[in-house]
């Protein structure tokens, strides 16, 4: 696959790895006193454990993995809501396959699918698009759900519907952006973080500018980086150099897919379609100023919450996690995932407890699926 | 037959019932007799420490028609394979049918044609059969039940947890073909690809495999859930652990680029002629050699091996030398974006 | 997260809705090409860009990515040399 295979080479991996190994003892980390780097993207979570990076990565290097799973930020009420959305007569319910497992305080989308609501997964919002034509009889509701990456797609959509003059396609929009909630991080007094990989995909949309702030205001180096193994593995080396030489700069290690500027026919449609929430809720990380997005009201007509009266600022929405529940501290790395007292046990990806258990970029399901479960074993 | 369609009248017991099992069953399966049951003699089964080998499977599959095959190849294939892998020659078969009213007669007799034409690959015939019709929607067009009769040769033993360490794990050639043929072909994601069904009768590479490597320990159908699934179910019953190279993992260019845009993963992918043999290493080249001898073996290799670890682990060194378990499944493999 | 894959545009497929085909390793998928499109869509045609949800979010900059990989490999060469090194010194140990 080009642009893909020429970036799995473990040759040159070796090479990085060595490379980095150099820096991290230069730079005097070691596992009692490691660097705690975080990669913010749930992709690259995925990738980590994927290829097994953790385990060859020197212990001088602790990596935190972020927030960027938009599932497993997604708050129980908001589950709660799509399976209302969903249990309605008249609603085909569209939804990327990722939701569908994430537990609300009754149900999932898939059991409400078992329980006979009209719940169809597809890979695109153009998918959603297309049964809506197809199916002028019934409302197609599609969840909008993803950061910046997956915005510009349901923008365009709702564009597209708006230019069709469709009146039976809507968005449950749950939209949020990357850099609020990595303020509230730096803002964090426990903070323990000293850089960041940065969001690749999200960077080829909103471009390099929007996280200076993390470099000029709060020192911390970052590199926006690609998702295979030598993307990221050449992007440790490069938030380590930085580390080292005492910088703090925004590099882009994934220069082939993101313009120092973004994307302006996506963030042009973001604009048009979307504006800031003064305040949204994150699993884990409670309420964020301006984290989250809605639908402008020009956009009324293809808006779900407006639509079905349901949603964000309703008074059953305040839904408290489930006891025992750390995801919080693990997202925000004051706790490792097998630290948490109830991974394995009462939180499983059978039965998910909390949210970064459930989509399979989530730090707790990642280290299940890929060694953590065992990891507590003592044969490692 | 007059009728384009099934209807209710083809189950109710009577002439139109009767006349769709003669036109679009038995005449093709030609069975020795019309009782209700198959009389059945076979001079195998007399050796003494001869076995009897009896599996039974049900198969739903959307579509029921697909790239590389259809419900009824995969309903004679699979129940074959089943029997094979336990070391049995598979003889006789019984067909049953629960079709949905509305369903073309033509859909059936191409299914019947497949089974027949299968059926006589494997060299097993269908003895016996039955058909019930239920109302549009109780059922999605035609649901296949095979059980499958064969017999074990007196000594043969194939089983899990017979694998030792240091035995090699083999596959008879590309992962996940089915998987991605059946994806594409649903349409739900609206991806478009050549691959076919993997879908093919295996007890002939059965007998070629067990002959060249007489101590063969075990062998596996890799179907739902895929090699991953089948692995974790070896390493399990033996005991061990089980260890497989990424890079010796044969996979097709579609089937990856299917897994990379859905974020699926190839190891899960449900395969219908894949089989995974446990076999002792001074015996894993002859394996090898018989089964890349037969079509449905050309793209044999050694994908792992059995090795010393906790039970039940299975896990994967990736391309740089990282490595990471390959656990069972959770529930069914969903498309992601994220 | 957001799953992104490099595809080529091979057929410009809906002028007006801006949508066109593209292969990713033999599998072939409509997509909206809207975030790429600076006028003649048929300039497109041959381009690969990364694919999201069945949009096409940006285009692959060639000279970019060779840049990537030619540092890439500059250490991967410097690896081979060095492997091979030591297994010249581990075989002149074996001669004395």
């Amino acid at each position: 696959m080009k642009y893909a295979d020429e970036f799995r080479d473990p040759v040159a991996a070796k090479a990085l790895l060595d490379e980095i190994s150099k820096v991290v003892a230069d730079i005097g980390a070691t596992a009692e006193k490691p660097v705690h780097i975080m990669e913010i993207c749930g992709g690259h979570t995925h990738a980590i454990f994927r290829y097994g990076l953790d385990k060859l990565t020197p212990a001088g290097i602790e990596f935190i993995h972020g927030p960027g799973c938009p599932v497993c930020v997604l708050p129980m009420s908001r589950v709660d809501e799509c399976v209302e959305l969903a249990e309605r007569p008249e609603v085909i319910f569209t939804t990327f396959g990722d939701a569908m497992r994430v537990p609300g305080t009754k149900k999932s989308l898939m059991q409400a699918k078992a329980d006979g609501a009209d719940i169809r997964m597809v890979y695109s919002p153009l998918d959603a698009l297309e049964i809506a034509r197809r199916n002028p009889e019934r409302e197609v509701v599609f969840f909008g759900l993803g950061f910046e990456t997956t915005t510009p797609s349901t923008a365009l959509s709702i564009q597209q519907a708006a230019r069709e003059g469709l009146t039976n396609f809507t968005v449950f929009c749950n939209h949020i952006t990357v850099p609020p909630p990595i303020l509230a991080l730096l803002q964090d007094p426990h903070m323990v973080l000293d850089g960041f990989v940065g969001p690749g995909h999200v960077s080829m949309v909103i471009g390099t500018h929007p996280y200076d702030f993390i470099a000029q205001d709060y020192g911390k180096p970052i590199v926006v980086a690609g998702f295979e193994p030598l993307d990221l593995l050449q992007s440790v080396l490069m938030v380590l150099e930085q580390i080292r030489d005492g910088r703090a700069e925004v590099e882009n290690q994934y220069a082939r897919v993101v313009p120092e500027s973004g994307n302006p026919v996506s963030m042009a449609a973001i604009a048009d379609v979307y504006e800031a929430r003064p305040t949204f809720e994150w699993r884990g990380l409670g309420e964020i100023d301006e984290s989250g997005l809605r639908i402008r009201p020009k956009y009324a007509a293809f808006d779900a919450e407006e639509k079905f009266g349901i949603g964000y600022g309703a008074e059953s929405r305040l839904v408290a996690e489930p006891e025992g529940c750390a995801c919080g501290s693990v997202m925000t790395g004051r706790m490792k995932p097998v630290q948490c007292p109830q991974f394995g046990k009462g939180c499983t990806p059978e039965m998910p407890l909390g949210a970064l258990m459930v989509s399979s970029e989530g730090a707790c399901a990642a280290y299940y699926q890929y060694g953590g479960a065992r990891a507590i074993e003592p044969a490692e | 037959m007059r009728d384009a369609r099934v209807t209710l009248s083809h189950g109710g017991g009577g002439k139109a019932m009767r006349e769709l099992i003669e036109t679009v069953f038995t005449s093709v399966f030609q069975p020795d007799t019309m009782e209700d049951q198959a009389r059945l003699m076979n001079s195998a089964l007399q050796e003494p420490g001869a076995r009897l080998a009896f599996t039974t499977d049900s198969f739903v599959v959307d579509p029921v028609e697909f790239p590389g095959g259809d419900i009824g190849k995969i309903a004679v294939c699979g129940t074959v394979n089943d029997l094979a892998v336990g070391g049995a020659k598979p003889l006789w078969l019984s067909a049953a049918f629960i079709i949905e009213e509305g369903t073309e007669i033509a859909l059936l007799q191409r299914i019947v044609a497949s089974m027949a034409a299968e059926a006589e690959k494997a060299g097993v015939r269908i003895v016996t059969g039955d058909t019930k019709v239920v109302g549009r929607g109780s059922a999605d067009k035609v649901f296949v039940t095979t059980s499958g009769v064969g017999v074990i040769p007196p000594g043969r033993r194939l089983s899990a947890d017979q694998a030792q360490v240091g035995d090699m794990v083999l596959v008879n050639g590309m992962l996940g073909d089915h998987g991605a043929a059946i994806l594409a072909a649903r349409g739900d994601m609206a991806l478009s690809t050549e691959v076919q069904s993997d879908c093919a009768g295996l007890g002939h590479l059965m007998e070629a495999v067990l002959a060249a490597a007489p101590n063969t320990r075990a062998a596996r159908d890799a179907t739902r859930g895929g090699v991953a699934s089948v692995l974790n179910e070896i390493a399990e019953a033996a005991g061990t652990s089980i260890q497989i190279q990424e890079t010796a993992l044969p996979l097709r260019a579609e089937v990856k680029g299917m897994c990379e845009i859905l974020g699926l993963d190839p190891l899960y992918l449900a395969n219908e002629g894949t089989l995974v043999l446990i076999v002792p290493a001074d015996e894993a080249e002859a394996a090898l050699a018989a089964m890349r001898a037969l079509p449905e073996g050309k793209g044999a290799v050694a994908i792992g091996k059995i090795c010393e670890g906790p039970r039940g682990r299975v896990t994967m060194q990736t391309l740089f030398g990282g490595q990471r378990i390959v656990d069972m499944l959770v529930g069914e493999q969903l498309p992601r974006i994220c | 997260m957001c799953l992104g894959i490099p595809g080529q545009i091979v057929a410009i497929t809906d002028e007006t809705r801006m949508m066109a085909m593209a292969e990713v390793s033999g599998v072939r998928r409509e997509v909206n090409v809207a975030c790429i499109a600076l006028g003649d869509l048929d300039a497109l045609v041959g381009k690969w860009a990364l694919i999201h949800v069945g949009f096409a979010m940006s285009e692959i900059d060639e000279e970019e990515a060779a840049k990537t990989l030619e540092a890439l490999r500059g250490l991967g060469e410097a690896q081979e040399t060095l492997e091979a090194m030591a297994e010249g010194d581990k075989a002149l140990e074996g001669t004395q």
